[in-house]
Order: structure tokens, then sequence, then C-alpha cells
């Protein structure tokens, strides 16, 4: 499974990248960590004239804490999220979402961004994208644009992203301390791709709760909010009963695919057993 | 394209073509065969070395990536007299057989020991489940590297 | 005073490790000939058709591209792939062209070889290679009823149908006062071994040598030979490091000769690497299996008789042993439970998909999944305690020698050597603590619920008809033992120097094992059916009382004395009050072989239980303990031996929970990576105990050892299906297919809700 031929760049700034993106006509591509892009090459599901390497481009890798927000560089890797002793205070979910991607070796080598652009339906990091409105921040020929992550996802292994684009932050809103949340997610093995998974957090006011968000991945063609059971939740206190109405809700507002690992019954009941365990978990109040 | 980089202490200098993995130059163009070839796609953690002390799946990375950095594999890892304490507690342990998978599994569980000295069993099962053997079913290699933790206390960020 | 060797028994670390350790294994992706090309095979796209014609034009024009070989290039009347075993001129219309030739049958049938000067330019060079096939209909499943035939002229697609019998069935079932019936299936899945396959072949016009042999290299240089029209003493075939086999690699395949045939017709050394892809693709695939069988009973549950229909999915073609696995299924169900009627078919089916092979335990693996089950299900019938029903029925020490089916055609009838059944059960119940976990059983606990299992198995081992080793004595006292037998990874060099030292008292340090290269002795078998240890080592053993024999003799010229007056001590000979040095006496290399010859199997035997916990809203199975035990006979090194039990235990795990080949309707294979062929990894399956006894000795061969090393994975499935319908009895769940993946233990936990609903 030896690689297609490509060219191969590794421009100094963000400018030459786009330049370089641009003068390709669409068969250009970005490496990064290459984790999700060397294998489709091995494959030869992908055959790009050239390949545009971000590794010598700098100050795309910086974890930023601050009121407004975690603002991750597109070339933070996953261990470095792993080794940043803040980041599990300020954002638990995403930390806690983050240690189910892949293994060892590719969390070395594999970025936020590269997950973000891959849009992989059962990647974790889109999930978090979705479920926290997170913002994209993208560089092109025309500048600087921001877009939502609910604009982002456009499919399965499909973004808003032009080809001659570059993802270079995501930016999540701030994660007030105290606050409820959960992260479950079913896969075969270890590190595999879920075969559906949920995060969600949301708010007690009198007991009750408010603006909750579920986002869930793994059960269609891109990471979804779950705004439908959203509704059925917010206001009510986490009994029982709203947990099972709420799982009710999560089988009729998803529509998942059938494939070789599992049929669509197995995906749409497994997120509502997830969904209501995750509920239960989300509980204790971490 | 020329590129040059570390491998095992020394600087070294290959001609490779853009799409030229860094597997395929340790092995082809530097003779370096310890670094193995199971599966070519990133699943099964054979190919993997060491790159600025982090465990890497060498056949993910093309060579030209590797411009500049520092890159270990089993040979560099390895001593002509005697077995390092790793090698040696995977012996003890009969944490091999047909010796395919082993040097993924030296350098992985290299790179953990040396970042985790005290990693509990757990820890070491859960980093190693990136890298496959069909031979002995796990039970002793986990063993082994439990064993060779000893050898990496206060060792600190030593390669 | 020297103290004897005692080598056999010791768990001495392994000479191999050293150089796998330290990555210097010399595997045959790293063996590089001067000017040697690249080969990479163009193989189907299309799981059936007629092949029409293929155009290379474009791809001969890429810089690089050296050739791209056809059949017409090989041969005017292409060459087949003869079954090693069970050589049937019935099955001859069956077997495997070496190239495309008129027809393809599978996806990944082999159509072109392109030779370039890298395996990148080669690959490039595939997408510009025109192929025109026809596409014919496709038969996937027994369902289809021979929609369309694989081999026009044979009429049906079954390509032949074995039958096991013993004792009288039909009367057995007549007055049986139980009977059940009841319907199987295991999955295809494969031995995936880690180091794809390849070979290295050099022809410099009058002498061919290939490296990258394994398992059988005596068979496939008589196979490669004929069909290059080559003398055998042409070709030599080299085994260096085998990364793994599993009973799948080592068999001829189509690029045993491909990759050969090109270096012979291109003049110049040919070098090939599968890539895991291709291997998913290419390398046999095993295990698809399904039944319909009736247990017979007494209501109190001694099993009367077994009674059925088996077919196996065997793939495009029948490979060298493809019928090994669908004859064993027939043969080997009553395992070790006497069981005195047995009436069963099994029917190798053709479809087109990859043709199948042996891999670790063929035929039991599935078998013992039917059998385990059914004994659960009549246990519960006839309200018999899961663990007396065995009892009842495990054949008794002195019930041995027990004979099984007999197999036709192709004659083969066996019989249980030795073993103490009902001992190794209560010992595997024991060391589990059975007592105390059956408490477990049906309980659900912080979500989970549990269930146990226990069954019985037999393996069998020692394939006859013989094995061939060469002693070299040399004058510094070093010890040369060549064998016939190969090296998968099993520890051999180690096993066999201990069984050596043994049995020749020259130091361990100063033996060498060299194996599996058709140079080393004149005929050799090779490792397959966990023979090496019993076949090899008793080879050894008759080469080094040859020897013995031979040192004496010159001794006793030397000292004066008599032959049998003279001892030896691995150093020195004494007699007569003198002594001399092996240096003094030893001026030329002494040179011994010796054959062993066998013809009855080995019959190794063990017991498995096991602890699972259930999730019933994902599916999931935990496996919270597994305790083997087996008695083995004799073991040479308990550590290896150990570690071919843990081993094979998983890669049965793998087999129950996770690994499917699985295909759609038009014959791709749709899990062609390790991203969706799931292997067993270091975190499923942590908790995993095997003992080996010695218990009962094999009395048909001088080591008293039994072939042990399948044995592990044998009874898994059956275990594990068992101990997940004790886990969830309350809802009556009853897997009847494997793998237990999550979403079919979900809905089998869904349909028996919705069953009890109802």
């Amino acid at each position: 499974m030896k690689l297609p031929a490509f060219d191969y760049a590794s421009p100094a700034s963000l400018e030459e990248a786009v330049a370089l993106l641009a003068s390709r006509s669409g068969s250009a591509k970005i490496i990064s960590g290459g984790q999700s892009l060397v294998p489709m090459l091995a494959f030869r599901l992908a055959a790009p004239e050239l390949l545009v390497d971000l590794k010598r481009l700098q100050g795309l890798n910086r974890i930023v804490i601050a009121d407004d927000g975690v603002r991750l560089g597109a070339k933070v890797r996953w261990c470095e999220i792993d080794r940043d002793a803040m980041l599990q205070g300020a954002h638990p979910l995403l930390v806690e979402a983050v240690r189910h991607v892949a293994h060892y070796q590719i969390r070395n080598r594999g970025t936020v961004g590269g997950s973000l652009a891959h849009a992989d339906p059962a990647a974790e990091m889109p999930g978090i994208a979705i479920t926290c409105e997170a913002e994209l921040t993208i560089i092109g020929p025309q500048g600087q644009r921001v877009d939502k992550a609910s604009d982002f996802f456009t499919g399965s292994l499909t973004t808003s992203l032009a080809s001659d684009e570059i993802l270079t932050e995501i930016k999540l809103p701030p994660w007030p301390a105290g606050r409820r949340w959960a992260f479950l997610e079913f896969a075969r093995r270890r590190g595999d791709f879920a075969m559906a998974g949920v995060a969600l957090f949301y708010e007690l006011v009198d007991d009750k709760i408010a603006d909750i968000h579920i986002g869930a991945i793994g059960v269609g063609d891109r990471p979804l909010r779950l705004r439908a059971v959203e509704a059925v939740l917010n206001g009510q206190t986490l009994d029982d009963r709203a947990i099972e109405a709420a799982a009710a809700a999560v089988r009729e507002s998803v529509d998942p695919p059938s494939d070789i690992h599992a049929p669509a019954e197995y995906r749409r009941a497994l997120l509502a057993t997830l969904l209501a365990r995750a509920l239960r978990q989300s509980e204790t109040g971490r | 394209m020329k590129v040059e980089f570390e491998l095992n202490g020394t600087r070294v200098g290959a001609d490779v073509e853009a799409r030229t993995t860094l597997a395929d130059c340790i092995r082809d163009q530097l003779k370096q065969t310890g670094t193995h070839l199971a599966c070519e796609h990133g699943v099964c953690g054979a190919c993997t070395v060491l790159m600025n002390g982090q465990a890497v799946r060498s056949c993910l990375i093309l060579a030209v990536q590797a411009q500049g950095e520092r890159v270990v594999t089993v040979e560099g890892l390895s001593r002509d007299e005697s077995l390092t304490p790793l090698q040696a507690a995977f012996r003890k342990h009969h944490a091999l057989q047909c010796g395919f998978c082993t040097p993924g599994f030296i350098t992985t569980a290299h790179a953990l020991l040396t970042e985790e000295p005290e990693a509990d069993e757990e820890r070491i099962r859960d980093v190693l489940s990136g890298n496959l053997c069909r031979c002995t079913g796990y039970v002793p290699i986990i063993q082994a590297v439990l064993e060779a933790r000893s050898a990496y206390a206060h060792k600190g960020n030593e390669e | 005073m020297r103290i004897a060797n005692s080598y056999i028994g010791q768990p001495i670390e392994r000479t191999e490790d050293l150089r796998f350790l330290r990555g210097r294994g010399t595997y045959v992706a790293d063996i590089n000939r001067p000017r040697q090309l690249t080969a990479v095979i163009l193989r189907s796209s299309i799981a059936h058709g007629r092949l029409n014609g293929i155009d290379a034009s474009r791809a001969l024009q890429l810089p690089g591209v050296h050739r791209i070989l056809t059949a017409k290039d090989f041969d005017t009347e292409i060459p087949r792939i003869a079954l090693r075993l069970q050589p049937l001129s019935d099955l001859e219309p069956f077997h495997q062209p070496m190239i495309a030739d008129q027809k393809v049958r599978y996806v990944g049938e082999p159509v072109a070889v392109v030779v370039a000067e890298t395996a990148a330019i080669a690959e490039d060079a595939l997408d510009y290679i025109a192929v025109d096939i026809e596409p014919l209909p496709v038969f996937v499943s027994r369902e289809q009823a021979d929609a369309a035939l694989l081999f026009e002229q044979h009429g049906t697609n079954c390509a032949i149908t074995w039958k096991a019998l013993r004792g009288d069935a039909d009367a057995a079932f007549k007055m049986a006062e139980y009977v059940r019936r009841e319907r199987f299936k295991v999955q295809r899945h494969a031995a995936m071994f880690m180091e794809p396959r390849g070979f290295v072949a050099d022809w410099d016009g009058q002498k061919l040598t290939v490296w990258g042999a394994a398992k059988t290299a005596w068979y496939n240089r008589r196979l490669l030979a004929a069909s290059l029209r080559l003398p055998i003493e042409a070709v030599d075939l080299v085994e260096v490091d085998v990364g793994g086999g599993f009973g799948s690699r080592g068999e001829f395949y189509p690029e045993d000769y491909l990759i050969p045939a090109a270096a012979k017709v291109i003049g110049r050394p040919v070098k090939w690497n599968e890539d895991r892809r291709e291997h998913m693709i290419a390398a046999n695939h095993a295990r698809e299996v399904e039944c319909e069988v009736e247990i017979a009973a007494t209501r109190h549950g001694r099993v009367l008789g077994l009674r059925g229909q088996i077919w196996s999915d065997v793939g495009a073609y029948v490979r060298t042993n493809g019928s090994v696995g669908p004859r064993n299924v027939a043969q080997y169900m009553s395992g070790p439970y006497a069981i005195e009627n047995i009436e069963l078919t099994s029917s190798m089916l053709l479809t087109n998909k990859t043709p199948t092979g042996t891999y670790r335990g063929p035929g039991r693996f599935e078998t013992d999944f039917i059998r385990e089950r059914m004994l659960d299900l009549v246990a519960k019938d006839l309200n018999i305690d899961r663990l007396e029903l065995r009892r009842r029925n495990l054949v008794a020490d002195r019930q041995m020698p027990y004979p099984l089916a007999s197999i036709t055609p192709y004659d083969s009838s066996t019989e249980l050597d030795s073993g103490d059944y009902h001992a190794v059960f209560d010992r595997c119940l024991a060391e589990f603590d059975w007592k105390t976990k059956e408490q477990f059983s049906g309980r659900l606990i912080d979500g989970y619920y549990h269930g146990l299992a226990v069954g019985s198995f037999i393996e069998g081992g020692a394939a006859g008809p013989k094995e061939q080793a060469r002693l070299v004595l040399e004058p510094d006292g070093t010890l040369s033992v060549y064998l016939g037998s190969s090296s998968v990874g099993q520890g051999l060099e180690t096993i066999m120097a201990q069984i050596a030292a043994d049995a020749t008292e020259v130091p361990y340090e100063k033996i060498r094992v060299l194996h599996g290269s058709t140079s080393h002795v004149k005929e050799g078998y090779g490792s397959y059916h966990s023979r090496a240890t019993v076949m090899g080592g008793s080879a050894i053993l008759l080469a080094a009382e040859k020897l013995k024999q031979s040192i004496k003799a010159s001794a006793a010229k030397r000292l004066g004395c008599a032959a049998e007056e003279v001892v030896l001590d691995g150093e020195q000979a004494r007699g007569g009050n003198r002594s001399i040095a092996f240096a003094e006496l030893i001026e030329v290399p002494i040179e011994i072989e010796a054959e062993f010859f066998n013809n009855k199997q080995t019959w190794a035997y063990g017991t498995h239980a096991a602890h699972v916990a259930v999730d019933p809203g994902t599916g999931h199975v935990k496996v919270l303990d597994y305790m083997a035990v087996e008695d083995v006979g004799r073991t040479i090194n308990p550590a290896t031996l150990h570690g071919q039990a843990i081993g094979s235990i998983v890669q049965g795990l793998g087999g129950a929970f996770l690994e499917h080949l699985v295909y759609d309707e038009n014959g791709q294979l749709l899990t062609g990576s390790f991203a969706d062929y799931l292997l067993p990894t270091a975190s499923d399956f942590p908790k995993i105990r095997s003992l080996t006894v010695d218990l009962k000795p094999c009395p048909n061969n001088p080591l008293g050892a039994k072939g042990g090393g399948e044995g592990g994975i044998i009874p898994i499935g059956g275990i594990m299906a068992n101990a997940v319908a004790d886990a969830l009895k309350h809802l009556n769940v009853q897997p009847m297919e494997l793998p237990l993946s999550p979403p079919r233990v979900w809905a089998l936990v869904e349909a028996a809700k919705a069953q009890l609903a109802s």
C-alpha cells in the first residue's frame, strides 16, 4: 500500500500555504498530523497532486484559556491536551472526550484541526464542537472568516472548507465551574471509532435542567445536536421519568445508517441507552 | 528530495520521494529493518519508532516530515553485549513468539515507561492497545512491561 | 562426573528472542538480492466473470515498469495448485490455476503480475491496466441455490460431500427418549498473522532459490518444480524468520508460483511483499460453516447420537488443505465425549469468495461451538446440571483407545489415545473455582448479567507420515540439528535444542537448530497439525540414538574395549579405564540422518471454564475470568507451551466476539482493513489463565508427547456462547451464531424480551 505520487511543500507562512492550496485548483491538501490523511493515501482513496505541510507554521498550536472561552490552535495535538494541567478544570467535557480518541501513537501526532477538517461522523472532536456551539476560524485567499460548528459540518467527511482554505483555530465558549456534564461513547474496542456517543451539559436552575446541550456522534452523516431531546429535558427535574422520556425522544430524533458493524436499529437503541446513562452519570456533578 | 535527520544518534541523509514514508525510508534507504510493516494503514503499531522521544507510527509519517527530527528505532534501543532491562523482561516472560510485532512493542513500551515509570496495569494495557500481536495474547507482554518499570524509575527524560 | 542434561520440561529462555528483541530478525521483507525488481499482483475486482482480455500497454509506458506478465507469459497451460491433503481426483476440477485463466472466480484472484523498479511504481501501474471482464452472476450464499455455477461442467456448486459415520445413528435416534434439532452458524474469519506473506526469487539460469518458505517447504518445492518443469534439485526453498502462520501461511498459494516464475521469465531476482489489504483477500479464509444438527439422548442425559448436515463455504477453489476443516467438523463433533452413533454429512460449497484453508484448530473450533451449545441445551431441557451432563458423557480412561467416527471418502479413522478427561475436567473447575463463582450465574450486578460456562475438547496432533532430522557433530563439539520441521514463531529452535541436548548429552550452548529449508534434509514434511514437537522431536531422538552408537563404535576402537562398555557424557567417551575427548576422537564431522514414522494422531485434551458479564443495553460481553487446563502428555518447554495456550485462547476470543470477514451480495469483501476486521488488543481480554499438565503420556511416540498449541482456541466459541446464554437465562437467550458481536447480543436480548412480552 505505497502512497500515490504527489508534490510536497512546507511553507513558512499561512499566506504562502493558502496560496499553494489555491494554485492547484482543488487538488492540493493540507497535511499536519497525517493520521487520517495518510491512511487514505495508502488505500489510494485520495490522490492529491500536492501536499502542503503545516509543519513550519508558527503559532497554530496554542492552547489559550481565557474568560471568553477555550481556544485550541488547529495544530494542537491530542497529547498536548492530555498534558495541559489547566484544561482538565477549564473544560472537563473536552478533556474527557479527547481521552477517547484513537491510540497512544496516533495521539502523539494527530491534531484537533485535522480531526475537525476530516469530519468523520463518529469522531469525538466534531461532536464536542457541535455540542458546545464552537466557532471555527478559517483562513483563505479572501482573508479570515468564522464558521459556527453547526454550519461547518455539512456531511460525511465534508465541511464548509473550500479547497484553498485552512482551519486555524477552534473556540469553545467559556465553561462555568460546577456545570453538570457527561461524555459517553460505545466502541467495539478501546480507541475504535464510536458506534455511537453522546456529549451533554446543562445548568441547574431551581434544581431543574436548563439550557441543556446534547450532541451525538456515530448516528448520522455528521455530529448532531439533539434539539428535540433537549426540548423534552429543559425545565425538568432529572429523574427516571425525564430520562425515560429523553430516551424515547432520542429514538425518534435520529435516523442512523446501517453498516457492516451495526444495523440502524441497534445504533438508535444504543444512543438512547447511552443518553440515559450519561444523564445519570451527570448527576454526580463532577 | 533530500531529507536529513538523526537516526539512533547518528546524522543520516536519504534521497526520497515526497511519498516515501518514514518507515520505508528507515527500512529501504537506511537499511534498518528492525522496524516492521504489518498493515501500512496506521492500526497495528509494528512500525512504531520514537520521534523526539514520542512513540509514533512511522508508516503514517512522510520521510520528509522527519527533517531535522530525532528518530530512534528498536536498533537504537538495543545493546550488542546484552539485552536491556525491557528486552530481558520480554524474554523472561516469553512476551514474544514470532517476533514480528515485537519491535513496535519495545519502542512503545520504552516511550511509555520513560515518561510514566509508575504506569499501572490499566494504563499499560490502554497504551499497548494500539499495538497488535497475534501470537502471545498480550498477557505476557503486560507482565514484562510491569516488571520492566523498576528499571525506568528515577530515569527522567532519558531516551 | 557431569550431571546429565535435563532440558526437557524446563522453561528455557528462547534463543530466537535474542535477535527478535533487537530488531535483528530476518524476515523475507528484509531480504534483498542484487538487481532485484519488485512485483505487485493485479487482482480481480470482480467476483465472477469471463476474463476476455488484458491490455497493459499504457501501464508499460510508465517509467520504471519492466514487465507485466499475464497467463500467456507463464505457460501455454496454466498449472494448478494440487491438494496437499486428501488429494481426491473428485476435487481436481476445483484446483486453483496459478493465475486466472479464462474466468475469475473471486475478488482478489491474480490476473497479472507487474514487475517494476519499486513497489510504488508497480502499484501506480495497476491503475493503467485495462482488464476486460464480462461479469457473471455472483454466488455467495447457500440460499441462492446455485444461481451461478463456478465450474459449469460440474453442474453444481457443491464440490464434495464427506460423511462421518459411527455405529447406527438412525437406530439410536429411533429409540431415543430425547431428541433436539438446531441450526448453527460460524462466521468467516481468518488466521491474520502479523507478517504479510512475501517471496524473493532468484534464478541463475540453473538454480532457482526462493526465500520466504514456511510450513511445508518440501511439498511446495515438489509442486513448484513440477509447475516450472524443473528438476527438484534445481529448486531450493529457504525458510527465514517467519511472522506467524497458524495454519494459513506456508500452504501453496498462486504467488508461490507467480513470483519464482516471474524471476525465471525475466532473468532477474523478483521480490514480492503482500500488503495487508491484499492479504485480506488473498490469504486463506476459514471457518464459515452452517449446520442443521440433531442430538439424541436418554432422559438421564446419556448422549446416544449425533446426526445432521453441515455446509462449509470454501470459497472459489479448493486449496491445498481446503478439505481439512470441513472433514474435521464432521469427524470430531463428538469431541471428548463417548458418542457411539454418528451420521454427519459435510458438504463443501464453492462460492465467489476467497478460497479457504486451515486455521488453528480447523473445523474443531466450529464443531466444538456446535456440540457444546447442544450439550447446554440438552442439560436445560432435561433439567440436568451442565457439569453432571458432561461428566456422564466424557470418555473414560478405561475406554481408550476410543474410536471416533470414520470419515469417507479418503478414509480416515482415528482413536483417542490416552487421557483422564474427568480428572482434567475437575481440575479446571477447581482452578476456576466454579463452586464460588456459581452464585453469579444469571445475576444482575451493576447493570451486567453474569454467566458461567464450562466445556471440554480434544486436540489432534502429530500428523504423519514422517519427519526427518539430520545431526552433524563437529570435531569442536558443536552439534548442528537440521530439521524438516519449520518455524512459525513457536520456539522451534529452542525446543528442539532441548530435546537434542537431553538425547545427545551435548552441552545446550553447543547446539544450533536449522530448520525448514529444503537444503537441510532430503525430505521433510514441516510444521502443521501441531506435529513438530512429536514428529521433529522424535526424529531427533532416533538420530541421536544412532549418533551415540556411531560415537561409541569409534571410541571403542580407540579405547580398545567393547562398544557396549563405552559411556558418553557429551564431551568425551570413557571405556575400559580410559577416556578420549570428542575433540580428539572426531576428526571429520559425523553426520547421521533419521526418520520418524507415525500414523497415529496424538490427542491432547482439556477443559476450559469462563465467567462473563453481559451489558444488555450495548450487547457488550466482558470476559471476567477464563481458565484453561490441558493435558499434553509431556511438556518440553512449559514457557513456550503456556505462551501458545494464551495466544490460542485470545485468538479464539477474537473469533467468538470480534472477527468477521463480511461479503456483500456482489462478492465484495467489506472488511478489508484492520479498521474493519477487528483483532483482539491488549485491553480486550485481560484475565486469561492457563495450566498445562502432563497427566497421561502418549503411548505412540518415544517422547510421550502430544501435539499441543492449537488447543486453546478450540472450545472458545461454545464456551462463550454458553456463558452468554447462562447470563441471559432469565430471557432464555440462546445464541446460535457467531460472532457474539454487541449488535447480535443486543438483538437476541430484544427478541427474547419481545417473545416474553407476547
